[in-house]
């Protein structure tokens, strides 16, 4: 099933602590109950490339169906990818068995978007967090684990008495820390955040947004930080990607992409987002986007965005732009112009 | 003046295997003509249970309204007949809800949910709520109403299934609509889309427009008043512009700050320290002050009554004028 088009030609790079190379992961569509047979794809991940420093932030941006999850998935190898490589500290991950495979799962954890579903009501915060020991006892010998589970509880800003609570009598906002704590327990390097503040009300997100920030300085971490607010992931980016059906359409600098977006999409993703400014009204640079996202299972030909982009030509049906250095920063638009749309 | 739509000191309470829950505790806001009131609030405030207290959708038990009154054009609701608040729901005030997956009936076809309530409440013929269910989809701009006036629900997209239920509602004619998180669910392209079609029709029709919603962004972009709520009191009442300039509540005030921002890049957010409180028990004085950065000794004894900030502005603060002026 995966695909390696043989030894990529070029080394990885030395300074990345992950490499994703054209990764891509398409999901069968299939008619029938007895005989079932592929009718289709869907294209969630089409050919997704990037790098990701140690201790840095790269924001994943994007509405629903674009891929962001998908991505989280294939990374966090809960999914195996179609083709495509990526590589951690420079080593091939989807080659890893054994052993090796067995740390790389230490060094990157998930957070995942919903507190109440993602932990199991019927284990108590102190098993759901010392959980991870089990698997890797190297980390934590079975006599110092009660202890080790207090302090995540403690550096998450939990009170670490309540280890013996089940998820029920925690709020949403505590939940989430539950999950920060549980994906902290190994001392990963990377931790995959997918929509970790979305579930949660105005004033506790900014509690947990903190505490990430808090935790990234204190570890050293690298977060993949996948969210469909951009307000959010401007806050905590250092870079950031937006994707569209399946690709990564632009990606820059957290300043390049909010101040000086050459993509019509983002453009037009960045104008939709309302500011919480009245005086503003009506003295934004506005764009409009008319119908939905295409389905990913018949994508668009050529640039997936032409279909509702303001700017498409025949040449935006006859090929695809290729995301390259456009003005600054890589875009995949032929046409890729800077508009400022962020007040 | 009577306004359009007036709650007045509303109190509802859900009487629960735990205890009694006070939901709302003496709720009053009003909308006029043509006017956008946004109502804001975070889970368990209460914004959304003072709606369907309003539309008589409440389920009784556990719900009860304990006191209180909402009045349309100065006709008391609350202790109407069956029958009465039946013919004003609809027609005089129409509802829209966040998810219009659960909200609109999967076996039936869109138009047919759209007809329903022509043909029994306007008495029209079956080729006449067709035409009239083709105009409303037109009017939300669904692309080929007329094939699409035969489908159902499952088969629109997230967007379309909003627009199709902002068809529905508008179908009686209503004087005011209240959209109860009508874009919480929505992608923020298709979320833009919307909020500019309800602003529109809103204005063509001059219907008062109720938007509850926890976004500020979205309530600075459309509404004129602004209703903040926390655990089911009204905390702070203002225009839309002197709100965002200088809250008048600490409430408010906090939420504010720890709003992330998009047009800036921000190092750490201030935030409300503590939960909100459980509606179980909320605690005596104002209900905020456990978590208020201002809170002085009064604040846990007396609960603060409403105080006029001048030019319509109203704040439940003990300290409302000192907030005011930073």
């Amino acid at each position: 099933m995966v695909k390696h088009a043989g030894p990529d030609p070029t080394p990885p790079d030395p300074s990345a602590l992950l490499e994703v190379r054209h990764l891509v992961k398409h999901f069968p569509v299939t008619r029938g109950v007895l005989f079932r047979r592929a009718v289709g794809q869907v294209r969630a991940v089409d050919g997704v490339s990037f790098t990701l420093a140690a201790g840095e932030t790269l924001g994943v941006v994007g509405e629903s169906g674009c891929g962001k999850s998908t991505l989280a998935q294939v990374l966090m190898l809960l999914e195996p990818p179609t083709a495509g490589t990526a590589y951690f500290e420079g080593r091939s991950m989807f080659e890893m068995r054994g052993g090796a495979l067995r740390a790389l799962r230490r060094d990157m954890q998930i957070v995942l978007q919903d507190p109440y579903t993602s932990l199991n009501p019927r284990m108590t915060v102190g098993d759901i967090v010392g959980e991870p020991f089990e698997i890797h006892p190297e980390v934590a010998p079975k006599g110092s684990r009660a202890a080790k589970v207090r302090d995540l509880l403690d550096v998450v800003g939990l009170n670490p008495e309540h280890i013996n609570r089940y998820p029920h009598q925690f709020s949403g906002g505590q939940r989430q820390r539950v999950g920060i704590a549980r994906a902290l327990a190994l001392r990963p390097k990377v931790i995959v955040c997918d929509e970790p503040v979305s579930a949660l009300d105005v004033s506790i997100q900014a509690q947990v947004m903190n505490l990430l920030r808090e935790l990234q300085s204190e570890f050293g971490l690298a977060y993949v930080f996948i969210a469909h607010d951009l307000s959010v992931v401007r806050h905590l980016s250092d870079r950031v990607a937006v994707m569209y059906l399946g690709k990564i359409v632009e990606i820059g600098t957290e300043d390049e992409i909010y101040r000086h977006p050459t993509h019509p999409y983002t453009q037009a993703l960045l104008s939709a987002v309302p500011v919480a400014d009245p005086a503003l009204r009506g003295q934004r640079d506005v764009i409009r986007l008319t119908g939905d996202v295409p389905s990913p299972i018949d994508p668009p030909s050529g640039c997936r965005f032409r279909t509702r982009c303001w700017k498409a030509q025949d040449l935006c049906a006859q090929r695809e732009p290729e995301l390259v250095d456009r003005g600054g920063h890589l875009s995949a638009c032929h046409f890729a112009e800077q508009r400022s749309v962020v007040p | 003046m009577t306004a359009l739509l007036e709650v007045e000191d509303l109190h509802v309470e859900f009487r629960t295997r735990d205890g009694i829950a006070r939901v709302l505790n003496g709720v009053g806001y009003h909308v006029d003509v043509g006017e956008t009131v946004a109502v804001l609030g975070e889970s368990g405030s209460g914004k959304s249970v003072t709606a369907q207290a309003v539309m008589g959708i409440l389920d009784t038990p556990p719900a009860f309204v304990t006191r209180g009154s909402v009045r349309f054009h100065g006709e008391e609701l609350l202790t109407a007949s069956a029958e009465r608040r039946r013919a004003v729901r609809g027609a005089g005030v129409a509802m829209i809800f966040q998810d219009a997956l659960s909200a609109l009936n999967p076996v039936f076809t869109v138009g047919f949910q759209i007809e329903e309530q022509l043909r029994t409440r306007r008495g029209m013929s079956r080729s006449e709520a067709r035409a009239r269910a083709i105009e409303l989809l037109d009017l939300v701009r669904i692309p080929h109403a007329r094939q699409r006036v035969r489908e159902y629900p499952h088969q629109f997209s997230g967007g379309m299934r909003q627009r199709a239920m902002i068809a529905m509602s508008l179908a009686l004619d209503p004087e005011v609509l209240i959209a109860d998180e009508p874009t919480t669910a929505l992608d923020v392209t298709v979320q833009a889309q919307i909020m500019d079609l309800l602003a529109e029709i809103q204005r063509e029709r001059h219907m008062g427009l109720v938007l509850i919603t926890h976004d500020l962004g979205v309530v600075a972009e459309v509404a004129d008043r602004i209703v903040v709520m926390y655990a089911g009191r009204i905390v702070e009442q203002a225009d839309a512009l002197s709100l965002f300039r200088s809250p008048g509540h600490p409430y408010t005030e906090a939420l504010m700050k720890s709003l992330p921002r998009l047009d800036a890049k921000g190092t750490v957010l201030d935030t409300i320290k503590g939960l909100p409180p459980s509606l179980l028990r909320i605690p005596p004085g104002c209900p905020f002050h456990p978590r208020c950065p201002r809170a002085r000794d009064v604040c846990a004894v007396d609960v603060p009554a409403p105080v006029s900030l001048g030019l319509g502005r109203i704040s439940a603060c003990h300290f409302a004028e000192e907030v005011l002026h930073g």
